[in-house]
């Protein structure tokens, strides 16, 4: 899995044309895990394929 | 008014009204006490002394003075205010290379129009991503109770100017906890009001889904004074919302009759320090309050989590490119990631998000105001990297929004009252209902009329 991360992200930053130099990896690859972490604990809380995002966020 | 220095905005605004004292001497001695104190607390990074003058003068000489709300009231922003011949360095390097700004951001405008003078710009994390108060380029912000210790950020010379005695009103902004997170860590008051409320026209966004700007004072009515000058519909910012203006200032001394308060258990008592903890109860205690759960707190502070560092990488993306090395390493680094999350992921955090604003708008109907720290601690060392949340290593710099974060997911007005414990205080938020901002000031007024809450005042 790692693995496939660093690939990820060295594929990632050619597509988005980013700058990767090689001492910012280890960090930017720790931030991304810790995004992905923190993206799992929503992305698989059940809502209706009919709950929608409001486009014109109002509080 | 012989020591401006602690005088309120009401006190002074009163006094320049009345003629005891002119706008003039306020801001001159408040620019001595600039120049005294801004080495050691690193606050402003831009004092615009001669404005000031000129504005202060046109304060005295105004027929109508005596009905200006903020008459000759001191206020400085964060730097990611614009303010007329100055580059808005949103605390960048890469930004000292814009255009000076060629008009005022429209809060600016409004305190002035209601007699307030600015006296300058004030430091901050770089591009607003940040708990800390560092600054690579500027140096940190440096905590007015202790100097070794950190504001909190990212509105860290807001808390500092604030809290140090060199202005009695500054502007942040919020996106995350920005405003919350030095009220709390430099004992100050801070509002951090409904997303939608205060117009953002004229200032540097970081995450447009989430940006607040708000004001920071050392009591709640200075908070309620120019809080209420500065409502009012912008078409400038395209999340203003257009609404008439609700003034908080007459209900002040309503006090809590007919409010019921109820106070956040669950996610927002887990990794608490015993402080936030003792500050939270004697609030909570304060004003009766019962516990509620607020659900799913903590897959919405993820999710606000991904919307921030992926509307972020958005926003830098063009600099991220051509300028990466001009970065602070930490912002760009996490900026990077940020650009690399899917979209998919974005769209359901933003799906969780109405879900989630609909389950906590449930709880309004059985109260009126939840109480939540502000802060897991209070201020760190300049430069700690981790602290220690129930027993668990932590970075100082992603948590310390923790309980800050799923309260501005959804934009809910937040006024952070400050405990004076010793040695060091530390926040608690009073949140309320969207468009209630007059609730939460009203039971921050009567705890600091009862003293549970009070700004300490520093020994500097």
């Amino acid at each position: 899995m790692a693995d496939k991360l660093d690939d990820f992200i060295d594929a990632a930053a050619a597509a988005l044309n980013l700058p990767l130099e090689p001492g910012w990896k280890g960090a930017v690859k720790a931030n991304l895990e810790v995004s992905l972490r923190h993206a799992a604990t929503y992305a698989d809380f059940p809502l209706p394929d009919e709950a929608e995002p409001a486009p014109i966020f109002k509080a | 008014m012989s020591d401006v220095t602690w005088s309120s905005a009401a006190e002074i605004a009163a006094a320049v009204q009345s003629g005891k004292v002119s706008a003039l001497d306020v801001t001159e001695q408040m620019l001595a006490v600039i120049d005294r104190r801004n080495p050691v607390l690193n606050a402003f990074t831009a004092v615009s002394a001669e404005r000031a003058r000129k504005k202060a003068k046109a304060v005295d000489a105004s027929p109508d003075k005596a009905k200006l709300p903020l008459a000759g009231v001191p206020f400085a922003v964060k730097n990611l205010f614009d303010i007329d011949g100055l580059p808005t360095l949103a605390g960048s390097k890469i930004n000292r290379k814009r255009e000076a700004a060629k008009r005022d951001a429209v809060l600016i405008e409004r305190l002035e129009a209601a007699g307030a003078v600015l006296t300058g710009a004030l430091n901050m994390g770089e591009y607003a991503y940040d708990f800390t108060g560092e600054n690579v380029h500027d140096g940190p912000s440096r905590n007015p109770h202790d100097p070794e210790r950190m504001t909190g950020g990212s509105s860290g010379g807001s808390g500092g100017a604030v809290g140090g005695g060199m202005v009695p009103l500054a502007l942040g902004s919020d996106t995350n906890g920005s405003i919350r997170v030095p009220s709390s860590l430099c004992g100050i008051f801070g509002l951090k009001p409904t997303y939608g409320r205060l117009t953002r026209a004229g200032s540097f966004p970081f995450v447009a889904s989430l940006d607040h700007l708000g004001p920071f004072a050392r009591t709640v009515r200075d908070l309620a004074l120019s809080y209420d000058a500065m409502q009012g519909f912008d078409t400038g910012d395209a999340a203003c919302v257009d609404r008439p203006r609700e003034s908080t200032t007459p209900f002040l001394e309503q006090g809590l009759d007919g409010l019921r308060v109820a106070v956040a258990g669950g996610y927002f008592r887990k990794g608490a320090s015993p402080e936030a903890l003792s500050a939270l109860d004697t609030v909570a205690k304060a004003v009766g309050a019962r516990t509620v759960e607020i659900p799913e707190a903590n897959r919405a502070r993820s999710a606000a989590y991904v919307i921030t560092t992926t509307e972020g990488a958005a926003l830098h993306l063009e600099r991220l490119r051509t300028q990466a090395n001009d970065f602070d390493p930490a912002v760009r680094d996490r900026l990077i990631a940020g650009a690399m999350i899917p979209s998919t992921l974005v769209v359901k955090a933003q799906n969780f998000r109405r879900w989630y604003r609909d389950a906590v708008l449930n709880l309004f109907k059985d109260c009126d105001a939840i109480l939540a720290p502000a802060t897991p601690v209070t201020a760190p060392k300049i430069g700690q990297v981790n602290f220690t949340l129930d027993g668990v290593e932590m970075p100082v710099r992603a948590n310390m929004g923790l309980y800050t974060q799923p309260i501005s997911f959804i934009g809910l007005p937040v006024v952070a009252v400050p405990v004076p414990l010793k040695p060091l205080p530390i926040g608690v938020q009073i949140i309320a209902a969207p468009w209630r901002e007059d609730v939460a000031l009203r039971i921050a007024h009567a705890l600091e009329t009862m003293g549970v809450v009070a700004a300490p005042r520093p020994n500097l």
